[in-house]
């Protein structure tokens, strides 16, 4: 593999939100890098804080409730310590953001036209016709038929799948190095979700750029990605290639995940559920492997107390020791040396 | 668009019927008529009669409903019996002073509700939004004749600054600039205690959309894009916040005719809501009949105006 630059780099980055005069951390110690021409995915269940983790690269939180800790380091920047209007050169320039629901994410009441050249306006010195130009381009780019009429009309006159594309037409407008998807073909339909993948990989292709792609559809990430990071509770417990990841999955919630697939010629009807919920952000417990209350079959003496990331191949990182002694509930498990 | 309009006006015609039948049965069962105020102890009774006889006060009621119908969508609406001048110039004559008086107060109203409560919205649970909230409940809590009772004493008896009553100082001619000047000043503060008192619907209806506004996907779509805050609020959240404001203008521009009871009477403004009043107390029912109707109309215009403004400024919303 030829090395490449990185492009984003993330060092134990900490975001936290206030409930009653108390920051609860969302995202508790994420460090993560992106490489250009990288499409890594970052899944997890609803509530792992991996949509959080995205919003927090661009500090699209609100200031007064969230605080955001650690390094987020771009271009020789720290973007987690830039205030909003440093920050405002950032988005939509170097890095753009394409989000889950194209049905609320256009302003119902502008013309498609005017959304997508907004960014333009603030971070180029295209005049209006150049704008306009490029508007067309862009929407040809993101595979609009017809744009010229496209950029005239409203939101709600367009389908989801037009409406997600316009979304990305605006995330790409000031050709950003980074793209940050999150979720982007959740509210779409199967076929729809092909083709938005699609584009996604062309452009990436075409733009050289990196793509933080967000993600609870593991048959997404098989499909576009090219590195895993897999968060539970915050953290990410398990970071690999992602035929590695597929090919050898150890940590146990990994496990627990791609176990719960259903598979079509199996014989088994039953369908596999990972035992109990993901912890709430108020009572999510800071010590210990945070999976371990969810396999409570495995003994408490196979996790460690402070779990760490292992490298256990290279570029394969798990965290905690707890995957070594596996197995599934009712299955016979690996003695504890 | 215009085949909706047409039908909607069309629609309005069987609605204004029977509110008209309405009308007439209610003031029809009224106590006393309007020659009752004219017993003197030296009226003869007979005369009265005989002038009762003469309007048609004892035809059957559909009959003396026919002539009226008949004499209305002619634009007739007979004689003030008060006045004794025809009701139609009567209330061409207050309607424009009503006019003048509720344009500048909604005028006033807005200037001061849009910027509150776009800004309360904005700096939600701050010092500056709790003031704002505290003033449009006090606003809203405080009795509209109290205020006008005590804007009238301090500011019109006390201080001298404005004049207590009238619509116009006489010793100007009429159309010269003094005498437009004249009228301005006349309405200025039944004006301002009108845009003190009704800001508070306009003020929480904004305040709670921006508030609403601030946390939609589509603002984050445009925050995600790098522009600044400001133009986020301007381009985005007022826009969009406005909505529920655009959904009232239509009542709010006919309802600039329906002038204030309240206001109009205190401060001795000759306008709709006074002589609304006044044909009440003295039976005059050829004015009440006709001002009644013409409120009904301005309601049922104004929910159609509503619609086509919603159009507008919603592309959402076509009528088609």
């Amino acid at each position: 593999m030829k090395p490449t630059q990185e492009l984003l780099t993330i060092n134990n980055l900490h975001t936290g939100f206030r409930v009653k005069d108390k920051y609860f951390n969302a995202v508790d110690g994420v460090s993560i890098h992106l490489k250009k021409n990288e499409i890594l995915a970052i899944v997890g269940e609803s509530g792992c804080g991996k949509s959080t983790l995205a919003t927090s690269i661009i500090g699209l939180h609100d200031h007064n409730n969230t605080k955001i800790t650690g390094e987020i380091q771009f271009k020789g920047l720290n973007l987690a310590t830039l205030t909003d209007e440093k920050l405002n050169n950032v988005r939509g320039n170097d890095i753009g953001m394409i989000f889950q629901d194209p049905l609320s994410a256009l302003n119902p009441l502008m013309r498609i036209g005017d959304q997508i050249e907004e960014a333009l306006i603030y971070h180029t010195r295209m005049s209006r016709i150049e704008r306009s130009h490029r508007v067309i381009e862009l929407l040809n780019q993101v595979g609009i038929p017809n744009p010229q009429r496209v950029l005239k009309q409203f939101p709600h006159q367009l389908s989801g799948g037009m409406r997600q594309r316009v979304i990305i037409a605006i995330a790409i407008s000031c050709k950003p190095s980074i793209i940050i998807a999150d979720e982007p073909t959740t509210a779409l339909d199967v076929t729809i979700q092909a083709q938005i993948l699609d584009l996604l990989k062309d452009l990436q292709a075409e733009t050289e750029s990196g793509i933080i792609l967000i993600t609870h559809d593991l048959g997404v990430v098989a499909e576009v990605a090219d590195r895993v990071a897999v968060m539970y509770a915050g953290q990410i417990i398990e970071e690999a290639p992602v035929e590695e990841l597929f090919n050898n999955p150890a940590h146990p919630y990994t496990r627990s995940l791609l176990n719960s697939i259903p598979q079509t010629h199996s014989e088994n009807e039953k369908l596999e559920v990972i035992q109990g919920l993901v912890p709430s952000l108020v009572n999510l417990p800071r010590n210990g492997c945070r999976f371990a209350p969810r396999i409570p079959w495995i003994p408490a003496e196979a996790h460690e107390t402070e779990p760490q990331l292992h490298e256990i191949a290279p570029g394969h990182f798990v965290r905690c020791t707890c995957w070594n002694h596996f197995h599934f509930k009712g299955e016979e498990g690996g003695s504890l040396l | 668009m215009w085949k909706t309009i047409i039908r909607r006006i069309l629609v309005m015609i069987p609605q204004l019927l029977v509110l008209s039948l309405l009308i007439f049965i209610m003031a029809k069962f009224m106590p006393g008529d309007p020659f009752t105020g004219m017993v003197t102890p030296d009226t003869d009774p007979a005369r009265i009669e005989e002038l009762r006889q003469q309007a048609g006060f004892y035809d059957p009621w559909y009959q003396q409903y026919a002539t009226w119908m008949m004499n209305a969508v002619q634009g007739d609406f007979g004689k003030s019996y008060t006045y004794k001048v025809a009701v139609a110039d009567l209330i061409g004559d207050r309607a424009l002073n009503t006019l003048w008086l509720s344009l500048v107060s909604v005028f006033l109203l807005y200037l001061i509700a849009i910027p509150l409560g776009v800004l309360a919205g904005r700096y939600q649970n701050t010092f500056l939004d709790k003031t704002v909230v505290l003033y449009s409940f006090i606003s809203y809590a405080i009795p509209v004749f109290v205020l006008a009772l005590i804007f009238l004493f301090l500011f019109g008896y006390k201080l001298q600054w404005f004049p207590t009553s009238g619509t116009v100082d006489i010793k100007y001619e009429n159309g010269s600039l003094g005498y437009i000047w004249s009228k301005f000043y006349h309405l200025l503060l039944p004006a301002i205690t009108y845009a003190v008192l009704g800001t508070t619907g306009v003020i929480q209806y904004l305040r709670t959309e921006v508030i609403d506004a601030k946390s939609q996907d589509y603002v984050r779509t445009a925050r995600s894009k790098g522009i600044p805050l400001n133009k986020v609020y301007s381009r985005h959240i007022f826009r969009n916040s406005l909505l529920p404001i655009a959904a009232f203008l239509g009542f709010t521009i006919t309802g600039l005719l329906g002038g204030s009871i309240f206001i109009e009477t205190i401060f001795g403004y000759p306008g709709m809501g006074q002589l609304f009043i006044q044909s009440i107390s003295g039976r005059d029912y050829s004015v009440i009949t006709a001002l009644v109707m013409l409120y009904g109309f301005l309601t049922l215009l104004g929910s159609l105006l509503s619609d086509i403004i919603m159009s507008i400024v919603d592309p959402r919303i076509r009528i088609d």
